[in-house]
Formats: C-alpha cells, sequence, structure tokens
C-alpha cells in the first residue's frame, strides 16, 4: 500500500472527482424530482444521454457549437421533460409509486432504443470547445483543461441549485411542497406548474451532465443505462430527498471510487455499491437523511 | 378444487398441447423458463407488495452456477438444477437481508442496486466468460441414464421441474404462510400487532422467490445452452417486471401469460423482416426495445391490473356478488 507513488494516487482522486461530478449532478436532479413529485425518475439516465446526443447532433446538422449548447440543451430537454410530466406522469399522481418508476423505466427503452437503432451501440466522438483545449500541469499530473472545467462547472452549478432551494422563496415553497403539498396548494401556490418546473430543473440538469460529458466520453446510446443505476445508489446513501446529501455523496464517491482503482483495481466498479451496503446496515436512512 | 390444483391442471394441459401446435420445442422451452421466472418474481412481488428490480441477480446467477458446473464439472443435470436453486437461495439470503430493512421505493432501489453489484461481479469473475458468457452448454443426463439430447426428452423434463415449481409456489400461498403475506401486505403495522414476526416473513417469501428465480436461470441455462451477461442485468429484472405487470401482478396465472407474450412478441419482431406501412419500410428486427418501452407505458397508463387481471374483474362484473378486488399493489 505505502509503496504507491503519490502522484498515481492523486491522479486519481482527481479523476475520481472528475466522475463525481456526473455522480452529483445526476443525484441531485433524482434527488430534486423525488423532493417533490415522490418518483423515482428510471429516464434520467435516457435523459442525460438525450443531452450529450442533443449536443452531438446540434453541431452536426445545426453547426451549434458547445457554448451555445451548454446554455439551449438543457432548456429543449428540460421542455421536453415537462412535457412527459404534463401528458404521461401527472396521470399517475395518486397511485403508488411503483407506477411511475415503471412508467419511466418504459420511457428510458423508448428513448435508449430509438437512439440504438439509428445510431447502434457504437460511440460517436464529439470535439469539445477549442478554447478549452490544452493541459493543466497540477504537478503531480497533467490534466486536460475541459474536465478542470466540468468540475468548476458541476460544483458551480450543484451550488447554485442548492442555494434555489435552501435560501430563496422558491426554494421554500418548494421545500414546504415536499412536506406537505396539498396545504401548500391551499396557501394559493401553484403546485402542480411548481411540479411540473421542478421535473423540467432535474431533466435539464441531467441533459447539462451530458452536454458537459459528451466530449470526455463517447456519445452513445447506453452511456447513461449504468450511470443512473450508480446515481440512485449515491441517492440511497445520501439519504432520498437530501439535496446537499446526494451532492456530498456523489462527490465523496467519485473520489473514493478513483481510490480504490489505486488499492485494488477489481472492485472499482463495486466500490460505490459496497458502500451502500456498509451504509444501509449503520444508517438505513442514508446519511444525510431522516428516518421516516 | 383448490386453486394450485387447478392452476396445475391448466399449465398441464397447455404444456400437453403446445407441441401439437408445431411451434419451436426451443422456443417452448424458452416460453417454460421464462414463465418459472415470472412466477417467481410475481410470487414476491404480487404477494408482499414489494417491488424488486433485483431479479435478474438470481436468474442470471442461477443460469451461469448451472453452466460452469454442467460444462466444466459435467454434473448430472438434476444436481445442476439443484444447485442454481441453491444459488439463487443463497443470493435470496444476502440481497433480501439488506433489503427488507426498507420499505417502497427504498426496497426497490436497494435490489437494483445489490443486484448492479452481483452484475459488476459477473462482468470480471473469471467463470463467467465475460461478453462471450458461457456457451454451448450440455444438457447432460437425466439420474446418469437419460439423455436429454433430445428436444422432446428435455422438454418434458422441464415442464415436470417448472410445473411442480410454480404449483409449490401456489400452494405455499394457500397455506397459513400465504395468508399472513397478504396480510402484511395490506395492512403491516395490523400484522405486527398481532404478533408475527414480519421481517421473518418477508425475507422467507424472497428467499423463496429468489432460489425459484435461479431455479428458472439453471432451466434457461440448460435448454438454450448459453448464459451470458444479459442475463443478469438490470433491463432483466425490468424484462420480469413487465411479464408480470402485462399479464397481471398478483394473480395466479397471470406472470405466466405476461411471459408468453414477451417472449413471443421478442422472437416474432426479432424475426421479422422490413414491413411496408404506407410508404415507410419499418423494420422492426432493430426496434424491439422500442416496442417493449412502448407497451410498458400503455400497461402502466391505461391496463394495471394486465390482461388476466382484466378478464378477472370483467368475470367479476358479470358475477356482481363475487369476491372484492384486491389491490394489485399495495396503495401507498
Amino acid at each position: 500500500m505505502l509503496d504507491i507513488p503519490l502522484p498515481v494516487l492523486l491522479g486519481q482522486v482527481t479523476i475520481g472527482l472528475v466522475n463525481g461530478c456526473f455522480y452529483a449532478m445526476l443525484s441531485l436532479g433524482l434527488a430534486v424530482i423525488f423532493g417533490l413529485l415522490n418518483v423515482i425518475n428510471f429516464s434520467h439516465g435516457a435523459v442525460y444521454m438525450l443531452g450529450a446526443f442533443a449536443a452531438y447532433l446540434g453541431s452536426r446538422w445545426l453547426g451549434i457549437n458547445y457554448w451555445i449548447a451548454l446554455f439551449i440543451v438543457p432548456v429543449v430537454v428540460g421542455a421536453f421533460g415537462m412535457l412527459v410530466e404534463r401528458l404521461l406522469l401527472r396521470r399517475l399522481t395518486g397511485l403508488d409509486h411503483l407506477y411511475s418508476l415503471l412508467l419511466t423505466f418504459g420511457l428510458a427503452l423508448v428513448l435508449e432504443g430509438i437512439f440504438l437503432d439509428i445510431y447502434g451501440s457504437a460511440g460517436q466522438s464529439y470535439n469539445g470547445p477549442p478554447q478549452l483545449d490544452g493541459l493543466v500541469d497540477l504537478g503531480f499530473m497533467r490534466l486536460p483543461l475541459y474536465r478542470v472545467w466540468v468540475v468548476a462547472v458541476s460544483l458551480a452549478v450543484c451550488v447554485g441549485i442548492w442555494l434555489l432551494i435552501e435560501r430563496t422563496s422558491l426554494g421554500a415553497y418548494l421545500r414546504a411542497g415536499t412536506e406537505n403539498a396539498r396545504l401548500v396548494q391551499a396557501l394559493g401556490i401553484n403546485v402542480p406548474l411548481m411540479i411540473t418546473l421542478t421535473y423540467g430543473l432535474g431533466v435539464g440538469l441531467a441533459a447539462l451532465a451530458g452536454v458537459l460529458a459528451a466530449p470526455i466520453y463517447q456519445v452513445q446510446p447506453l452511456m447513461g443505462s449504468n450511470l443512473l443505476i450508480i446515481a440512485f445508489a449515491v441517492v440511497v446513501i445520501g439519504g432520498l430527498g437530501s439535496t446537499l446529501g446526494a451532492i456530498l455523496t456523489g462527490l465523496g464517491l467519485g473520489i473514493i471510487e478513483g481510490l480504490s482503482k489505486v488499492f485494488y483495481p477489481e472492485i472499482s466498479s463495486t466500490t460505490v455499491f459496497i458502500i451502500m451496503a456498509l451504509v444501509l446496515l449503520v444508517r438505513p436512512a442514508g446519511l444525510f437523511g431522516r428516518e421516516a | 378444487m383448490r386453486q394450485s390444483t387447478l392452476l396445475l391442471l391448466v399449465l398441464g394441459i397447455a404444456a400437453l398441447l403446445a407441441p401439437l401446435t408445431g411451434l419451436y420445442t426451443l422456443f417452448l422451452l424458452k416460453c417454460v423458463a421464462f414463465a418459472l421466472f415470472a412466477a417467481a418474481f410475481n410470487f414476491f412481488t404480487g404477494n408482499v407488495g414489494l417491488l424488486s428490480i433485483g431479479h435478474a441477480a438470481f436468474f442470471g446467477m442461477g443460469a451461469y452456477a448451472a453452466g460452469h458446473v454442467a460444462k466444466e464439472w459435467g454434473v448430472p443435470t438434476e444436481l445442476t438444477l439443484v444447485i442454481s436453486l441453491g444459488v439463487g437461495a443463497g443470493l435470496g439470503i444476502i440481497i433480501g437481508g439488506m433489503a427488507i430493512r426498507r420499505q417502497g421505493i427504498y426496497f426497490a432501489m436497494i435490489t437494483l442496486a445489490m443486484a448492479q453489484m452481483i452484475y459488476f461481479f459477473c462482468v470480471q469473475a473469471p467463470f463467467t466468460g465475460a461478453e462471450d458468457g458461457l456457451q454451448r452448454i450440455p444438457r447432460g443426463t437425466l439420474f446418469g441414464t437419460l439423455s436429454l439430447a433430445d428436444d422432446m426428452t428435455l422438454y418434458a423434463l422441464v415442464v415436470v421441474v417448472a410445473l411442480a415449481a410454480i404449483w409449490g409456489l401456489q400452494r405455499v400461498m394457500e397455506a397459513p404462510f400465504g395468508h399472513v403475506l397478504l396480510a402484511i401486505r395490506d395492512n403491516e403495522a395490523r400484522a405486527i400487532s398481532l404478533g408475527y414476526d414480519v421481517k421473518a416473513y418477508k425475507l422467507s417469501a424472497f428467499v423463496l422467490s429468489a432460489s425459484v428465480a435461479g431455479l428458472a436461470g439453471g432451466l434457461k441455462a440448460i435448454t438454450l445452452g448459453l448464459a451470458s451477461l444479459p442475463d443478469v442485468h438490470w433491463t432483466m429484472s425490468g424484462t420480469v417486471i413487465l411479464m408480470c405487470l402485462l399479464g397481471g401482478l398478483g394473480t395466479s396465472l397471470g406472470p405466466i401469460v405476461g411471459a408468453i407474450i414477451v417472449i413471443t412478441l421478442e422472437s416474432k419482431l426479432a424475426s421479422m423482416g422490413a414491413i411496408q406501412i404506407g410508404p415507410l419500410a419499418v423494420d422492426f428486427s432493430t426496434k424491439v426495445p422500442i416496442v417493449i418501452g412502448l407497451i410498458f407505458m400503455s400497461c402502466v397508463l391505461l391496463f394495471r391490473k394486465g390482461v388476466v387481471g382484466e378478464l378477472i374483474s370483467a368475470f367479476e362484473r358479470l358475477r356482481p356478488r363475487g369476491r372484492t378486488e384486491r389491490p394489485l399493489v399495495r396503495a401507498s
């Protein structure tokens, strides 16, 4: 264990941090959606893929560059999410939440199926912005500038969303709606609209993560499929419905996963799940969750 | 007549008649294996009211275990099936023991994550053959004498095993144990106050369901000669949920009907060439996931009781003094 050089260790931690940013953004969206809608959004991974493909197709067909895609794609995909909420998910309110889980599962199959049908399972490469080409010398490793940018953007977005929820009046309505939607509705707040916007926000976040991921990972139809399950595990570890829990757990798990690649590579893909099992044994409600 | 006896009769006659339809025996074998898988899943989720999204782990590991012992160690087929049952049970104790501590959505997500852990284990473990999976698994011999190379002999064995297991599960539901399960599903607090050890009941039901799922995986590996990564992936857990939902979750015949519909649909779509719809030539063979996903969505939105469930309610509407219908999945 001691013969591992420090640069290698720090290098893996940095790579883990980049992965952790994606975990955090996806889990945050899942947690926000779960908090207000009580929906386990199984199409979250597919929506992340949709974001990456939207960026890729936008640049190929319409010549939209990365910077514009970064703003437009989350809005467009988020609007698609709102449509899904209005037309489909809303019909299932009041029913057991297993049904909404299964609906979004079906939606994920359809979305991934469509892209698989057209593009196959091979990855498409998407070039990041030329302004962010190049490497940053961190002393222990040279990190692509783009990854530094990804970490910065996702941290900023996560903190921004957290402040929005915890520190603004809109966020207060949202938290109140999570506690007791009927009471908030009775106070004259348009809860159905809030639900639609929240779902749109969560989906938009996933799409943003997709755009950010497009230049790093290959853009391919099943890119969100396994990531989704990790995001679920993150949400369970952090505690369902806890925004701060989702962010911190996401980042932390990314780093721990990176470390496990140094010490015992065989276990790295299962680390997240092992931690989940351990956390559940000790704290069944998750690290930041309240016991129901 | 007991419902389990009736079920056994209906399925037995169907299994006897099936080869006369001229369908491929391999196709029938696949249907039987998946019908058993769906029945095992339904036994837990339909009767306990907790959604497991991890049953692929039991099915897939059952298949891998059967494939490994049959191929590498030449274990006789009857023992192979017992081993796959045991693997399912062992995993069921571990995953169930973990998941049963939580309710509702947490339960679903824990089973999902644990199953995904098993999936990653299978991706890396040396005995699974990684991307290729275990291919050409021998069918072996029964009791060391009877060769199963003949399709019809194998069909007879598979049908007997599957029917015995399905009958067993149904019989358990008719026993006091099953009634306690339903009581827990419908009102857990009351079951606790009556002195039942709710966790032990749930765990027993989960382990029973997991072991039969493992057995189904073993049957699948022996009949198709293949155990591979898609068997353990979480989409397989999704497929079995779809089968039960489509046929009717919580009914005894529904999962079997659902499994047959889904398997038929998958194989028909896959073998179908391009079809002319108006000016467009649509090739359905590449669109299986889309069609399955659309069916999933319409099931959830339009007929949540499934084919058999809808038939039962239609029947009960004709007979106004029939039993009151119980919810298929516990309302929260």
